[in-house]
């Protein structure tokens, strides 16, 4: 600990290295929003720059806590989110045809995006509970389904079927960390793989099934629904090496790439700093991951490992799926890009697993046993 | 605990384990997905930039085509017959029209758009094709254009814009000529499928020399490279690629002649030919009364062009090419040179006593002329002496005379069409009507009637080939050269033109009609074509206007050294020295003296109610009143 003296420990104890991967992934967003709107700070930079630091504070706040708090008030989080997703469904504010959203005034808040890292909590909590021995038994299992219906009942309701998915990956990654025999893992893979058709078939809307359809075959409608993605590969596409250079992307200026300051702004991105561009912020991305990976390699107790993992994977499942998406390897579902896009409330989410991650990792580092 | 025996026992510290493995399971397969979202970049912005960089193209920038200019129509000394002015027009694209009746409504209120303009306007968008544009308003003053142009965001579906439309300066005088333009129609765009025809405000012939040079007055269009937004929003020009203007078109033409010839057409339905004799060069074909191509290029009302197609005198139809007429005596310098051909002495007499007997039936001539040669014969006009030399000789002679002389013939002229009539003979006549030649058929072809019909562009080149002994062929574009003399003997060109001399200047049909030229005399022949059978004492010398004579006059001048031919056909005109020769002298008049020939115009317009343009505006307007009071009391009578 030969820390320059002036420096409070307070500040030099933080995981300075994670800090300035998401300052880089922060400021490229405001670069992205900025070339957005044709080279201004409004109407999405400024507030991406104001938002992207407030959320900061509160993930440094919450650094701040010890893990056992998270642990304690898992549960009292979790009705809290509860009863915020049934004032949604009450009060909530229509946009892109999900009723997902709580108009607080200031600000738009979608809590199903919050339910995100308090689940995350409630199984870390939950299988630090289930005894060793009780992990590869079905009690391991069923409680699961009475944590996790609530929610995900409520979520199918707005009905916002992207988070949903998440919320299911996410805590099936859990489950998979959390011990759980590996038949499971491989028979549930199975059986979705039968299911595929039949919820197809049965269980989707039309405007679904005709997404699916489009992600296998996007030149089919390159006019209506294909549009998004077909706009997406252009703009990543004629990106090139290196790009067409900062304020020149033509995809995005000249909007014919949709939703480029939310779902698309890697696209944008992409299309100015080209592969370059794009592979750096992937490698920013990864460091994060691997730093949050770290964390919960080094935890020492099991909530912290299961609680560090999972905040650490919804992040993942967020870039996973919105990269994989706009690079047409997906289809179209609403998940933005944590940090980057445009919006407060994954931003919100991201920041509190961030907040949490660290908080893990500040009492990592202050456990004896590892010094 | 009743643990399984197969079920591996799990401790703490194996869980802990179990977690670190899978964590790097996880990991792995974290970095595995950065891999292959780098390896998918990669593919798409390096394997595959070309195309996409090629897609990003084509969606950033439209091409908009620019029509070309067309190709100015001038005369044969450069002054302009067809030319482009520019001009801001009001155009409906009905694929964006979005409430039609409002957007009417606000046209008819900012353009003060007639409502006979407002019917053309609704049912020419009840019949649109989505990309065709429908024309509002052309030739606006800036104030109408700039106050549809500022309205421009609340009216969907209108196009204000600037171009060129095509201006005839002379009007209706060459309304047949010429033809006129018009937006591409449905079935024009289908057949050539490109892109301009399809441009606002682009024309493409329709009629007349307009329709069949279209390939050189059209031109290449220009191309503008345009940055869009996806929704349609210009940001900005990348560069202009600038239109190529068709080729001027050069005529044979003498507008002043031609425009003269129109107006001394006065208010009879009618046309007038002039050639030049030794090269054939069209000087003048104008064929009254005629619309005004100008109307047409601006999209015709349906009322205007119901008038124009209800007029008994056909103002649609091009005389000097379709409109087909029995020759009449105009036929007779063209028989007498066969007759001369087949050996007739033209000093040989032919007694006429008013008529001529054939079997029991007798032939009658118009007169008791008394002993007749070839010469006295052209210019009294006389039946008789034609119908026995005529039946001596036969109608093989007199068939192949008038084919080489232009009869029956259809020229190599850049015209839509040509009816080119009847020189009958005893085969064709076998082949149309199954039944042999007979005597006395020859003796009505003799004198120009029975089967035989011609247009007046046959009569002036008969005309001129007698006057000029040459073949020359008419021709409409380019400078012509001196035509090959014709295979027949001078002595028999010179007997023939000195009775038509005689005709005009001397004792015969037309001695009214000589040019009142110091040294300039013309040689001609009257004509008078009988519309329906003799019947009674009427002779189609009274009546209804439509069952009147036709009458007819072919002539050339100078008779020194004959240098322009001519023919007049007046429809109903009731005979050829009485309707047909005035006219001639004074269009021959023109050639040689315009001041005195003008004069001579200025005195009858003034006795037929103004000029030609003046005469029309009224006709038109009465007309389209007419029409509206008979509408209203239809309307007030349901």
């Amino acid at each position: 600990m030969m820390r320059a003296t002036f420096v409070p420990t307070a500040v030099a104890t933080l995981p300075w290295g994670m800090l300035w991967v998401v300052v880089a992934l922060g400021t490229a967003g405001v670069l992205g929003l900025y070339s957005a709107a044709g080279g201004s700070m409004t109407p999405w930079a400024l507030p991406h720059a104001v938002r992207f630091m407030a959320f900061l504070g509160l993930a440094l706040a919450l650094a701040r806590i010890r893990p056992q708090t998270f642990h304690d008030f898992a549960f009292i989080a979790y009705v809290g989110g509860i009863l915020l997703l049934i004032l949604t469904l009450m009060l909530g504010v229509i946009g892109g045809g999900a009723r997902s959203w709580l108009d607080l005034g200031v600000v738009r808040l979608q809590p199903s995006e919050l339910m995100k890292p308090v689940l995350v909590l409630v199984l870390a909590r939950f299988y630090s509970h289930v005894p060793a021995a009780e992990i590869r038994r079905i009690a391991a299992i069923w409680p699961l389904a009475v944590f996790l219906g609530p929610p995900i009942l409520l979520i199918l309701l707005q009905p916002d079927l992207g988070t949903t998915m998440l919320i299911v990956l996410n805590t099936i990654a859990l489950m998979f960390l959390a011990g759980l025999p590996l038949r499971l893992f491989i028979g549930g893979g199975l059986a979705v793989a039968a299911a595929i058709p039949i919820v197809y078939s049965f269980m989707m809307l039309p405007h679904q099934r005709d997404r699916v359809l489009i992600f296998l075959n996007p030149e089919q409608d390159p006019l209506g629904a294909g549009y998004h993605l077909t706009q997406s590969k252009i703009a990543i596409g004629s990106g090139g090496l290196f790009g067409k250079g900062f304020l020149n992307g033509t995809q995005s200026h000249l909007q014919y790439l949709p939703e480029q300051h939310t779902d698309f702004i890697f696209s944008a991105l992409a299309e100015e700093w080209g592969l370059a561009g794009g592979c750096v912020l992937i490698l920013l991305f990864f460091l994060l991951l691997k730093w949050g990976m770290g964390v919960a390699l080094d935890a020492k107790g099991r909530f912290e490992r299961l609680a560090a993992s999972g905040m650490t994977l919804t992040i993942f499942f967020y870039i996973a799926v919105n990269l994989m998406m706009v690079m047409g390897l997906a289809p179209v579902v609403g998940i933005p890009l944590p940090l980057v896009s445009y919006g407060g409330s994954a931003m919100l989410t991201v920041m509190i697993c961030l907040g949490v991650l660290m908080a893990i990792d500040r009492s990592d580092r202050r456990d004896p046993r590892r010094r | 605990m009743n643990r399984r025996r197969s079920a591996p026992l799990v401790t703490e510290s194996s869980q802990a384990y179990t977690f670190t493995r899978r964590a790097m399971v996880l990991g792995a397969a974290q970095g595995g997905l950065a891999l292959l979202l780098g390896g998918r970049m990669a593919w798409l912005s390096i394997a595959e930039n070309e195309r996409y960089n090629l897609l990003s193209e084509s969606n950033r920038v439209q091409m908009q085509l620019m029509p070309p200019r067309r190709g100015w129509i001038v005369d044969r000394n450069g002054q302009p017959i067809a030319i482009n002015r520019s001009d801001f027009r009001v155009d409906i694209i009905p694929d964006l029209l979005k409430d039609e009746d409002r957007v009417i409504a606000e046209l008819t209120r900012l353009l003060d758009l007639p409502p006979d303009e407002i019917e053309r306007v609704r049912e020419a968008l009840g019949k649109a094709a989505g990309y065709q544009p429908v024309p509002v308003a052309e030739n606006l003053p800036f104030e109408k254009y700039a106050a549809v142009t500022v309205r421009q965001p609340e009216l969907p579906g209108v196009a204000p814009q600037r171009g060129f439309s095509r201006f005839y300066p002379a009007g209706a005088a060459v309304g047949h000529l010429v033809g006129y333009v018009g937006t591409a129609n449905k079935e024009e765009y289908e057949a050539e499928k490109n892109p301009l025809l399809i441009t606002p405000g682009f024309k493409i012939g329709k009629e007349g020399l307009e329709k069949t040079m279209e390939p050189r007055l059209r031109g290449k269009p220009g191309a503008i490279r345009l940055e869009v937004t996806a929704g349609g929003r210009l940001i900005r020009e990348l560069e202009k690629q600038p239109d190529v203007s068709g080729r001027t078109l050069q005529l044979t033409i003498d507008a002043g002649l031609q425009e003269y010839a129109a107006r001394r057409l006065g208010e009879e339905s009618g046309s007038v030919v002039v050639l030049d004799c030794l090269t054939g060069d069209i000087l003048c074909m104008a064929s009254m009364p005629a619309y005004d191509p100008n109307n047409f290029s601006d999209g015709i009302s349906r009322n205007e062009w119901k008038m124009l197609s209800q007029d008994e005198r056909r103002p649609l139809n091009n005389k000097t090419l379709n409109g087909l007429y029995p020759p009449g005596s105009t036929f007779k310098p063209m028989v007498a040179m066969a007759l001369l051909s087949a050996g007739v002495e033209p000093g040989e007499i032919v007694g006429c006593g008013g008529g001529y007997r054939l079997g029991n039936r007798t032939f009658r001539c118009l007169g008791r002329h008394g002993p007749m040669n070839m010469h006295r014969a052209i210019a009294k006009s006389c039946n008789t002496y034609f119908y026995a030399m005529g039946r001596r000789v036969g109608i093989d002679v007199i068939s192949h005379m008038g084919e080489s002389l232009g009869f029956g013939q259809k020229f190599d002229l850049p015209v839509v069409s040509q009816s080119y009539g009847t020189m009958p003979s005893d085969d064709w006549k076998q082949r149309k009507y199954k039944q042999s030649w007979t005597q006395s058929d020859t003796l009505n072809t003799s004198i120009g009637q029975g089967y035989v019909i011609v247009n007046p562009l046959q009569l002036a080149v008969m005309s001129a080939r007698i006057a000029s002994g040459r073949a020359v062929h008419p021709r409409l574009i380019g400078k012509g050269k001196i035509a090959r003399a014709l295979p027949f003997p001078a002595e028999h060109f010179d007997t023939v033109r000195k009775g038509m001399w005689e005709v005009v200047n001397g004792a015969g049909t037309a001695g009214r009609s000589r040019l009142e030229l110091p040294g300039i005399e013309m040689g001609g022949k009257t004509g008078t074509a009988q519309v329906r059978r003799i019947t009674g004492s009427q002779r189609g010398q009274s009546g209804a206007w439509k069952y009147r004579d036709h009458g007819l006059f072919v002539c050339f001048a100078p008779t020194a050294n004959p240098r322009y031919a001519c023919s007049v056909v007046i429809e109903h005109g009731m005979g050829g020295s009485r309707a047909a020769a005035p006219v001639a002298k004074d269009v021959l008049t023109y050639l040689f003296d315009k001041p005195k020939a003008m004069e001579a115009l200025a005195g009858f317009e003034q006795s037929w109610g103004g000029t030609l343009a003046e005469r029309m505006e009224r006709r038109t307007n009465a007309w389209l009143a007419a029409a509206a009071a008979e509408k209203a009391a239809s309307g007030g009578g349901r």
